[in-house]
């Protein structure tokens, strides 16, 4: 029943991810990578040589208590941040060594969905979702259906001309996917996407990220400190011919091969270091008393 | 007996104090440099500009106006007793109009939008940063400093001269009609006057000191905007901290400036 409102919408018209990955990216290679990433501020160390990968298609979600890092890390990833030691690779390029205005173009292969949405508050829905495709100079008629296939992708439509102070939180989440997905980026990056709201409108959050990873296989990168969340995109899947969400997994088979859906992966942070990485599956079955904390959560 | 825990010494308080004050200095001029620099390389935001060009010419209007009107009067009542007094009440048009000119049209002016403007520039990125807009904005691969700040910057420095410039007139139009009622000039004795008193160097000077001011105003401005920190407390204190020190800039800077176009043209 949870899906009912996702479900009624069945149009596929927008496809995600069939952005270009970079030519620096090589096929079959992870397209995040992590190296003994270090930062600090004056209050200390926060992230304390974080190392992972993020391979094509994957979906790999941070999991963490407030304070943890997990917006640090997203931050780092698209370069809004710079590490004090460490290496980052996103599509085969090195951030920590690009100037800003290199990383400025570079960011144009990229989505970034912020935890509060970040929509710009002197625009309408229309023009926040077109921001990108405007700044390079797309033609007018063709911004136009972009936008209104993206917005109808999230179901967001009819808000088109309101300002982002008309909408709710969940709203304001859907039209920032919207903008993060417009010019169909690879690599995706949902800062907290659900926090915040209630759950209802947080699996509507979940299904449209679903979405984008199984229709056209889009890798991201994940933070949130909801349990559910991880289940939400390990257990389900997008199911394209029918235009539904289903459950995936099948007598307690490993959820992704069963429909050779994409795998989403969990790296649980504490203490500026990975506490636990391994998958959605393994991570469900955990014993471990700190990981029962966060599984307690969902139940 | 607990330990007394050392306190730092006043001396490497100070220290650090200054050293923060020079680091922000740098940054300051760091930024205000590149956006100054990004003025003269595409893109500029022309859209954007002509919005900040009304927001600050078209909006802050009426505010000129009405405080040259009052400004012009009150000088006209203090410098008439005076030349009365030596029987030079003819005079009037001129003092009016070389201290408009010269020194209150470019300094008022660059208070009063230092006040209305510097100060909204401040609270209005600090905002943006805030709630990551900025962020948003570099994450969609969009320069802050290009799409932010060197519109304002622009639309500053054109639209400052053109406010002094109204401010001069409606100044002396306010001088006039308090020197018409209280003193009975004619109105072809003061303009004639006023007009008459001015030289090329006064005029350089009524439209070189506001644009100087701009830059110092929106510069300023903006670099208290993109870097607040403390959510919106911090927006808060930007906002004061842009109107205080725009202010403090331009009348130091104003010093420097009356000496210089002295020197030039005496």
């Amino acid at each position: 029943m949870a899906f009912s409102v996702y479900n009624s919408f069945m149009a596929a018209e927008f496809q995600p991810g069939r952005g270009m990955v970079l030519a620096d990216a090589v096929p079959g290679e992870p397209l995040i990578i992590f190296k003994d990433v270090r930062l600090g501020f004056d209050e200390g160390d926060v992230l304390r040589g974080i190392s992972f990968e993020v391979s094509p298609g994957e979906t790999k979600v941070l999991l963490g208590e407030s304070g943890s890092g997990k917006t640090l890390i997203m931050k780092l990833s698209a370069g809004l941040m710079r590490p004090d030691s460490g290496k980052i690779w996103v599509m085969g390029r090195d951030v920590t060594e690009m100037t800003e205005r290199e990383l400025l173009d570079f960011r144009r292969h990229l989505g970034f969905v912020f935890q509060e949405g970040a929509l710009f508050d002197s625009m309408t829905v229309e023009d926040n979702v077109a921001f990108r495709l405007r700044e390079e100079g797309v033609d007018e008629e063709k911004i136009e259906t972009q936008v209104r296939q993206v917005l109808r992708f999230v179901e967001m439509e009819h808000a088109i001309d309101l300002y982002p102070a008309d909408l709710s939180g969940g709203m304001r989440r859907r039209v920032s996917i919207a903008r993060a997905l417009v010019d169909h980026p690879a690599v995706v990056f949902y800062d907290s996407p659900t926090a915040g709201l209630d759950p209802v409108t947080s699996q509507t959050i979940i299904n449209l990220i679903l979405r984008g990873r199984d229709t056209q296989g889009v890798t991201s990168l994940l933070a949130t400190h909801r349990v559910q969340d991880v289940f939400g995109l390990a257990h389900y899947r997008f199911d394209v011919d029918s235009g539904r969400v289903m459950p995936i997994a099948a007598n307690g088979a490993p959820a992704a091969k069963v429909h050779n859906v994409s795998p989403t992966n969990v790296l649980v942070l504490r203490d500026g270091h990975i506490y636990f990485e391994a998958s959605a599956e393994e991570f469900g079955r955990s014993s471990d008393n700190y990981l029962k904390q966060f599984l307690a959560s969902a139940t | 007996m607990p330990e007394p825990t050392e306190s730092p010494s006043r001396l490497s308080r100070l220290g650090d104090a200054l050293k923060r004050w020079i680091f922000t200095f740098q940054d300051y001029v760091y930024l205000s440099f590149h956006a100054l620099i990004d003025i003269f390389a595409p893109p500029v935001y022309w859209i954007d500009t002509l919005d900040q060009m009304h927001l600050i010419g078209v909006g802050s209007v009426p505010i000129i106006v009405a405080a040259f009107f009052s400004i012009g009067g009150v000088l006209v009542l203090n410098t008439a007793a005076q030349l009365t007094r030596f029987g030079m009440a003819s005079l009037t048009g001129d003092g009016v109009a070389l201290a408009l000119v010269r020194e209150l049209g470019p300094t008022i002016t660059a208070l009063l939008v230092a006040g209305r403007n510097a100060s909204g520039m401040a609270s209005e990125l600090g905002s943006m940063v805030v709630t990551e807009q900025v962020d948003a904005m570099r994450a969609l691969g969009t320069d802050p400093i290009r799409k932010l700040m060197v519109p304002r910057i622009i639309a500053t420095a054109l639209m400052l001269p053109l406010l002094a410039a109204v401010g001069d007139f409606f100044g002396l139009v306010g001088g006039f009609v308090m020197a018409h009622f209280t003193l009975g000039l004619g109105a072809v004795q003061f303009w004639t006057r006023a007009v008459h008193a001015l030289v090329f160097g006064d005029l350089v000077q009524g439209v070189v000191k506001p644009f100087i001011f701009a830059l110092i105003l929106a510069t300023v401005g903006c670099y208290q905007g993109l870097r607040v920190t403390g959510g919106t407390e911090g927006v808060g204190r930007a906002t004061t901290t842009a109107f205080l020190w725009s202010a403090l800039a331009v009348l130091v800077s104003d010093a420097f400036l009356s000496r210089l176009f002295l020197s030039m043209y005496k």
